[in-house]
This record gives structure tokens, sequence and C-alpha cells, in this order.
């Protein structure tokens, strides 16, 4: 007994000397890595002279970051992810009772969106709440709903669409000239929008049609830009660059969101506060984006979802079942689209102002990298992968400490690009199918089956 | 005898400017089961899918009940009810044994699902086990058998078959070939199989056709042309199971 306690005492010692021994080759090695890249500067002086600034304070930086993690991971992280590999077999027989919070996950979160405002405004204060409920709650929102939207598009019908940008640009749009010109409603120019992407969607889709994969790819992106590029200069009706401002806000039955003495503010006997507004947007968001996920789901079950996810698996086994694939194809294309529209109308309406800047191609790139991190085709995982993705971003904008070590011309943000990339080659090697991976079948014979785990493995029938 | 179910009149079709079919004459009759035998090549699979239409014949016509169908779009063709098990299987790997039945029977919106896949899954026991596994996570005869389970589930007037033999195991093509007999017995249902097993296909057909190169050789009996000496020579001599 105390020989296996002094055993795993000395592997214990012996794995702390390891990690030391890393760490300092860690160091070493970051050291000589960086010691020219970052601890020398090269710079101009006041005369046009070549100096060399010196920084060595932020070179220690590097190479005390390199070693402590260095360390941290041969003595912690490691061996905790052997441990869990082992204790992952072992359980593998097992058959897994999924907790309560995993098997309601959808109503717990659906659940607690409701509840957000209310719980930031008492937590925060009506000021503070602006950004908690716009930044994160509408931002993440609209990006849940693009790449719900797309994910018809692309996790179920298998059509790859690299520029559904051009329909949340078309929906805005739609709204913005409509309601300037003509001073319509938000409630009657929010279907008016879906219908016009879908509209729009349809005439993307005819020409592709016969198109797959890479080369669809290429003409949609093609579409994204052309959209683009007519925004900037049709400049009699879209004003061009300069965009369209002043957009009309949206209005609660009737009753405005504004200073006047039959605003929202008034009426409900509240001070006067923009927070007000951004929490009817949140409500909105949240609302149409749930739409879109009951619309998927019921579509999945019906007779057009399968035929569109029979499409993705095998185009030419759906011809030979009788499945129209143009029709299919189409109604991908258009559905897709329509939420891209409805998007898009909720975007002009809260910005107040649209400009063909928003809707580059990033976008169609970002709404696109987290269908596929979050997994094609899983609504959940889709809704994390934009979480994670877009609250990232925004978080990024609050780490003003970091000013602190890297100077004051250090914005964050600017890194949002590399630290995408990065998630997404990470998520890629550890979850190669996204954060959900397994696709929920949709129809069963009597009683459920247990189905064990990812695709790959078999199921018990 | 009463006019064919289907009939293929002098059909071509090339590909491009290659001529893979040069004239073929093939009928089906009701009831029948039917196979083209050939090598590597000969064709076989080209007629298999000019009958779909894709590729469409240049030449000649596809009759169907009477009706032309050479100029048809596939899924219109597949609306007639000639339900096919293409070459390959070509199963959804990604979706469930239980939903490639549906799809197999999205044709009159899952009116008959119920009874028809008891069914399927009394011919195919094995899919039944099976049925909440992803398709392509069965075996090959699984597969096989998943393929032409999706298509019966279109209620057929005509089955076509792309070799169904086609890499598996002999033990697990009798069983497909037994169930083949077994639904043309039963429930009368036209059978038109292209197979290079060519020893299998011919015991288990009423009639076959040969074919070279994108011609029909020879025409019989199944038992005529199991004895034909030609056709033992060229295509059952090493090769039978």
């Amino acid at each position: 007994m105390a020989n296996i306690a002094s055993t795993s005492a000395s592997a214990g010692s012996d794995l702390t000397a390891r990690a030391l021994r890393e760490a300092v080759f860690a160091g070493l090695i970051s050291l000589g890595l960086f010691v020219l890249f970052v601890g020398l500067k090269s710079d101009q002086n006041i005369r046009n002279e070549l100096v060399l600034n010196q920084r060595w304070g932020l070179l220690s930086i590097f190479v005390i970051v390199a070693a402590v993690g260095r360390f941290l991971m041969v003595a912690y992280v490691q061996p905790a992810m052997a441990r869990r590999k082992a204790a992952k077999a072992e359980a593998d027989s097992v058959v897994k009772e999924e907790t309560f919070f995993k098997r309601h996950f959808s109503k717990i979160a659906i659940v607690a969106l409701i509840f957000y405002p209310p719980v930031i405004l008492a937590l925060v204060g009506v000021q503070g709440s602006l950004k908690w409920v716009d930044n994160f709650g509408v931002q993440i929102l609209i990006y849940v709903m693009l790449a719900w939207g797309l994910n018809i598009v692309v996790g179920l019908a298998g059509l790859l669409d690299l520029g559904y940008v051009a329909f949340y640009a078309v929906g805005a749009y739609s709204y913005a000239l409509l309601s300037t010109y003509f001073g319509l409603s938000f409630w009657i120019l929010l279907p008016v929008a879906g219908i016009l992407a879908a509209f729009w969607g349809m005439i993307l889709g005819f020409p592709v049609l016969r198109l797959r994969g890479d080369y669809l790819a290429i003409v949609t992106l093609a579409f994204g830009e052309i959209i683009r590029l007519v925004l900037i200069n049709w400049t009699e009706v879209t004003k061009g660059t300069f965009g369209v401002s002043g957009i009309a806000k949206a209005t609660l039955f009737g009753i405005k969101f504004d200073a006047s003495k039959d605003g929202f503010a008034a009426m409900m006997g509240l001070s006067m506060s923009s927070a007000y507004y951004k929490i009817f947007l949140f409500y909105l968001i949240l609302a149409l984006a749930l739409l879109t996920a009951y619309v998927t789901i019921r579509l999945r079950r019906m007779p057009i979802g399968r035929a569109w996810e029979a499409l993705r698996e095998d185009e030419i086994a759906c011809r030979s079942l009788g499945i129209n694939t143009v029709t299919t194809k189409l109604t991908a294309f258009a559905t897709g689209a329509m939420f891209g529209g409805f998007a898009g109308a909720f975007f002009a309406v809260r910005q107040g102002f649209v400009s063909p800047e928003s809707f580059v191609f990033l976008e169609s790139a970002v709404i696109l990298a987290i269908v596929v991190l979050g997994g094609m085709g899983s609504l959940t995982g889709i809704a994390i992968a934009a979480a994670v993705m877009i609250g990232g971003t925004e978080i990024l904008r609050e780490l003003s400490f970091l000013k602190a070590i890297f100077g004051p011309d250090f914005t964050p943000e600017l890194y949002r690009m590399l630290i995408f990339g990065l998630a997404m080659v990470v998520v890629m090697v550890w979850k190669p199918r996204g954060f959900v991976g397994s696709r929920e079948p949709t129809a069963f014979l009597r009683e459920r089956k247990a189905i064990s785990g990812s695709f790959t493995k078999e199921g018990h029938g | 005898m009463s006019a064919p179910l289907l009939q293929v009149k002098a059909v071509e079709t090339y590909y491009g400017n290659i001529r893979a079919l040069n004239g073929v004459d093939v009928e089906v009759h009701r009831g029948e089961i039917v196979c083209l035998i050939g090598a590597n090549g000969a064709g076989k699979s080209t007629l298999m899918m000019t009958i779909c239409g894709s590729p469409q014949a240049r030449t000649g016509a596809v009759m169907f009940e009477g009706e032309e169908i050479t100029r048809m779009p596939t899924h219109e063709i597949a609306r007639l009810r000639i339900a096919q098990s293409p070459e390959g299987r070509r199963i959804f790997p990604r979706m469930t044994v239980f939903e490639n039945l549906q799809m197999g029977a999205s044709l009159d919106n899952l009116k008959y699902f119920n009874e028809d896949v008891e069914k399927v899954f009394t011919l195919f026991p094995r899919l039944k086990e099976r049925q909440a596994q992803r398709g392509g996570t069965l075996s090959g005869g699984e597969q096989q058998m998943l393929s032409i389970a999706r298509a019966l589930m279109a209620r057929p007037k005509l089955l076509l078959l792309d070799e169904p033999s086609l890499g598996l195991a002999p033990l697990i093509v009798k069983g497909i070939f037994e169930a083949i007999k077994k639904l043309n017995k039963e429930e009368g249902l036209t059978v038109f199989l292209v197979e290079q097993n060519a020893f299998g296909a011919l015991k288990l057909s009423d009639r076959g056709y040969v074919m070279v190169n994108g011609r029909v050789t020879m025409s019989g009996s199944g038992k005529e042309l199991l004895a034909n000496p030609e056709v033992r020579a060229a295509y059952l001599e090493g090769g039978r199971h």
C-alpha cells in the first residue's frame, strides 16, 4: 500500500520535473524565434534614419507565455486528457444516459433568451443594458437567424452558397428603399422583403441548376458580388456608397418608440431611453429566428424537406425516385433566401442606415463558417457556433486591458479574423463535423430506438 | 400476346460522339423476369439509363404501356411507376433505412407507406433490424436490399435492376435473387435486370438478351440461352457460382 502511494508521488514529481524541463526548452525556443521579430523593431526617426527599437518587455511576455503554457500543458492538460480518454474508453460500453440539461437544451435556451432582457435590466440598469441587449443579444441573434436560413440551402439541400449575403442585402434594401420612398410600415415590408429575397433566390437558382459543389460555389459568390455592385452603382435609387439613412423605426402595434407623448416610454410611464427600443428589437429578432427554426424543423418532416436532404445525398437517386430536382433546388434557394430577406429587413430597421459596405463577401463567409462550425443541418450546433463566433468578436472589443500590455495602439478587434481562422482550424481538427455533427433522423417506426453517437459508429437497432 | 409493357425499339444512344447503343430492340411483357447479360462495356447499363431518360436515346423509341417515353425527363418516367435500383445502389447514406424507404414512397406522398413497409420488411427482415441505422453504415448486401426495397416502395409496374449482384458474396446474391423471384411469383411484378452474373440471372429469368458492343446479338428463354454453346463459352464457363 505504502509502496503504491510512493510510486504515484514520485510519478507526480517526475511529471513536474519533466514539465519544468519542457517549459524551459519552450521558453528558449520562443526566445530564439522572437528575439529578432519582437525584441527588435526597425523604425524611422524624425530625420528618416533607421533606428532599432528594443522591446525587451514585450519579448519577455512572449517567452513567459510560451514557457508557462508548455508547463501547464505537460503538467495538467495532457494527463487530464489521457485520464478522460481512458475513462471514455471504459464508459463506452455503458449506454449513455443523457443529462436533463442536454435533453432539454433547446427549451432551456429559449426560456433563458426570453428572460434575458429583464434580467439584464435588473442587473445593470436601463443605460447599462444597451450594450448587453444590442451588441450581444441582437447582434448574435441576427447571425443565428442568417445561419439558420443558410442552413436550409447548405445544410439540408447541400447546395454550397457563398453569396448568401446577397439576399440579406435584398431584404435590407427592400425595406430601406420602400420605406423611404413610399413610407410603408415595417410590418407590411417585412413579408415584402422576404418575398423579394425569395424571388431573387429563384433568379439565382435558375442558371445554377446544373451546377454542383465548387462550380455552384463560384457562381453564387459572383451573384453576391453582383448584387453589391448594383447597390453601389445604381446611385439614383440606392444612393451608392453613401447608403440610405434615416430609415423609419418599427412600431409595436402602432406605438412609436420615441420621446413623443404617445410614445412607448410615455405610455408605460417609463423614462425615455433607447434601451426599450433595443429590447423590443431583441424580442423581434428572437421571434424571427424562432420562426426560422420552427419552419426548418417542420419542413424537414415534410416531403419537400425530405427531398432536400435526399438531394444533398444523391441527386441521381432522387430523380430515379420521381423527385423533380429542379423545383426541389429552387424551393431550397427561395426558402433560404426568404429568411435572409427577413433578417435583412430587420437589420435595416435596427441600424436605421444601410450601405453596400455591410454586404461584403466576408459576411457570407462568416455566415457559412457558422453553419459549418455548428454542424451542417443542426440548429442547436449552429446557434452555439453563432454565439461563440459573434459573441467572441464582441468580447474582443471589451478587452481594453490588453492595451496595457501591447501599447495604446493595440486594437483587439483587428485580430478578429486571425482568431476566427484559428478557431475554425481547431474546431475542424477536433470536431470535423462541427459542434453537433450527427444528423437527427426525422422518422421512426413505432418506438424510438437508441442510436449511439456519431454517424461513423454503428447504431443499436 | 398483348402489347409489351416495355418496348425498346431500334434505340441508339451516344455519349458525345461515341455510340454506346447501336440499334437495340428489347421487349418486356407483363409478369416476366427478363435479363440482359453481357461483358463489361457492352452497353448494358447504358440501356438501363436510356430507359430512364438519362442519357436520352438519339434515335429509336422507348415505349411504356404503349406510350412513348423517349424524351421524358427522368423524374416523370419514374412517376409512370418505373422504379429503378441503380448501378452502385445509390442509397442515401446519411439518412436512416427508414427514411430511405420513405423517400421511395414519396410518389404517393406516403399514402400506402405503412402497409408497404411491412411488406418489404417481410421480404428483407434484415432491413427491419437495421431500420434506425444510417444507410451508409449498412453492409454491401444490406445496401442492395435497401436499394431494391426503396424501389419497391414506389409500387412499381416495372422494376429495373442494374447489377444487383455486384460486389456481393454468393450467398447474399442467392438471397437477393430469391427475393426477386418471390416478388415476381407472388405479386406478379415485372422485372428487367442487367447482370454480369450470367448463370444466376439466366436461371432466374423467363427470357434473356445477350448484348455485345452495343447490340443485342442473341435472345431466347433463360433455359435456351443457358444451353447455348456460344453463351456458355463466352459467359458461363468458369463463371459458375
